[in-house]
């Protein structure tokens, strides 16, 4: 059978490119928006991270972990595979569905903040928003990226934001995590067809 | 990904796997308020059945509904087919509704096959005669799975009316597939012609066989498949073949007891084995709509 691996989440994408942001760098990105979730939040009162697979989850397992270092709260955390709220499922074919947990405490009128590598179209978070409403009736949500690269495709933004990198339609944004590709890096490359 | 679901052998050991993989993960929504996902909005399934069947139809609905897919339903009671329809004017029939996937049952073996000629959507093989019943097969694997950790290396006894079983067929080869040993129990009269091809052991003798396995696995003795006698007496074959307390108390502690249902107590399981925590008979119809939704998901997600 075999599904193509998506270019976002293929297991060890190739490095070459220019490297926008370093190990440092993105350690202290994941400190400010820990501490942005905490001023903007009362100090993360009812606060639920969730991580959008494949890279959110360990970038929201972080922030959850520098919340936890700074204030001594304990921020639960889910994961969320949208795979099956696509749009494109027509156009791009079945594929392998990943795991989704909903953290015990539900996300009825919690304040849920969705954590994602890159924000680009807005079609994964428009998924992310429908799979929210088929678990539960969050109080508000928000939405965390380490990095936005323009190019919306629907009315969405970003309430904490790593860095906003300026890109062309033909180059790709690819995020490294320690967790997932054994370093963290953010490389930006121009797409090879 | 396949494009029919015709034969539990038309699945090699990574489709399965990944069937299996998603199953789980189709069954944690079962456990949530709204079971319900908008994957396969738009498409139109067809649930073709010529046979009777309460759990596979309903199963098969559930999940194509949960899915979001439309859901025509058609058995061949009430249907044109009283009337003298053939199969495949039906199946054309079908095909000019725009059915993205057919789900059928059909007395005669081999009736899915000839459908999925006729018909350019995706064809789902729900039980065809004494032939073959893939995603019974599937939703089997899947309850072996989640209650032995795993399906390698395990060995199962599948016991009873072989020959008339359409889940024993395809429980071989699937069984096979993930690289269970198997062993077909039952009395010479109900063990198919050519069993020797099939990748499973045979044994007259079920007691011999309760202390190794990890799994039985209990058929329905189908009488109405049954023109002759194929043994002496009911109680006769449920002394030597039925499961009752004290067979189960000769399986490994951890061994389970499945059967596909629909069961005759008394007969082939006694009521205290059919309703012991060892039993898996309910678990398995909750995974049947778990499963079923992964194959309809994996043969429809990406179909144009």
């Amino acid at each position: 059978m075999g599904y193509p691996a998506s270019s976002a989440s293929a297991a060890s994408p190739s490095t070459q490119g220019k490297t926008i942001l370093e190990t440092g760098d993105i350690g202290r990105i994941i400190d400010r928006i820990a501490h942005q979730i905490l001023e903007k939040t009362s100090g993360a009162r009812d606060v639920v991270l969730v991580g959008i697979a494949t890279r959110g989850v360990p970038l929201a397992r972080r922030l959850v972990e520098r919340i936890s270092t700074f204030e001594s709260v304990d921020v639960p955390l889910g994961v969320l595979d949208i795979t099956l709220y696509r749009d494109d499922l027509r156009l791009r074919g079945a594929r392998s569905v990943g795991h989704t947990e909903v953290p015990p405490e539900g996300i009825d009128g919690r304040r849920v903040v969705l954590v994602d590598d890159v924000l680009f179209s807005g079609r994964t978070v428009r998924a992310a928003l429908d799979a929210l409403k088929d678990i539960g009736r969050p109080r508000a949500v928000q939405l965390a990226v380490l990095v936005d690269r323009g190019h919306r495709e629907l009315p969405i933004r970003a309430d904490y934001v790593g860095k906003n990198i300026p890109t062309a339609l033909t180059e790709s944004v690819k995020v490294l995590l320690t967790e997932t590709d054994g370093r963290d890096a953010v490389v930006l490359q121009e797409e090879t067809a | 990904m396949i494009h029919d679901l015709l034969s539990a052998a038309d699945l090699d050991a990574d489709s399965a796997t990944l069937i299996l993989d998603t199953a789980v993960e189709m069954a944690a929504m079962a456990d949530r308020d709204i079971k319900k996902l908008p994957t396969l909005r738009g498409r139109t399934v067809v649930n073709l059945f010529y046979e009777d069947s309460t759990r596979t139809r309903i199963s098969f609905e559930a999940a194509a509904k949960r899915l979001s897919a439309d859901v025509i339903n058609f058995s061949a009671k009430g249907s044109s087919v009283s009337k003298g329809e053939s199969l495949k004017d039906t199946a054309l029939t079908l095909q000019a509704m725009g059915a993205d996937a057919v789900v059928v049952r059909h007395q005669a073996s081999g009736a899915p096959h000839r459908l999925a000629t006729w018909v350019d959507g995706r064809v789902i093989n729900a039980g065809d005669g004494t032939h073959e019943h893939p995603t019974q097969a599937l939703l089997d694997a899947y309850t072996l799975r989640s209650r032995l950790g795993g399906i390698a290396g395990r060995h199962v006894a599948i016991v009873g009316d072989v020959l008339h079983s359409r889940v024993a067929r395809s429980n071989v080869l699937l069984l096979h597939t993930l690289g269970a040993k198997v062993t077909l129990v039952a009395p010479p009269t109900l063990v198919p012609v050519g069993v020797s091809e099939w990748n499973a052991d045979v044994s007259y003798d079920f007691d011999a066989v309760l202390p190794s396995v990890d799994a039985v696995m209990m058929l329905r003795v189908q009488r109405e498949r049954m023109g002759e006698a194929y043994f002496p007496s009911a109680r006769e074959y449920s002394r030597r073949y039925g499961l009752d307390p004290v067979r189960v108390s000769r399986l490994p502690e951890h061994a389970i007891v499945m059967h596909p249902g629909p069961m005759i107590r008394g007969m082939e399981i006694t009521p205290e084995v059919a309703d012991s925590p060892r039993s898996t008979i309910v678990e398995q119809v909750a995974n049947g709509v778990a499963v079923r939704m992964s194959v309809l998901y994996h043969l429809l997600g990406g179909f144009k």
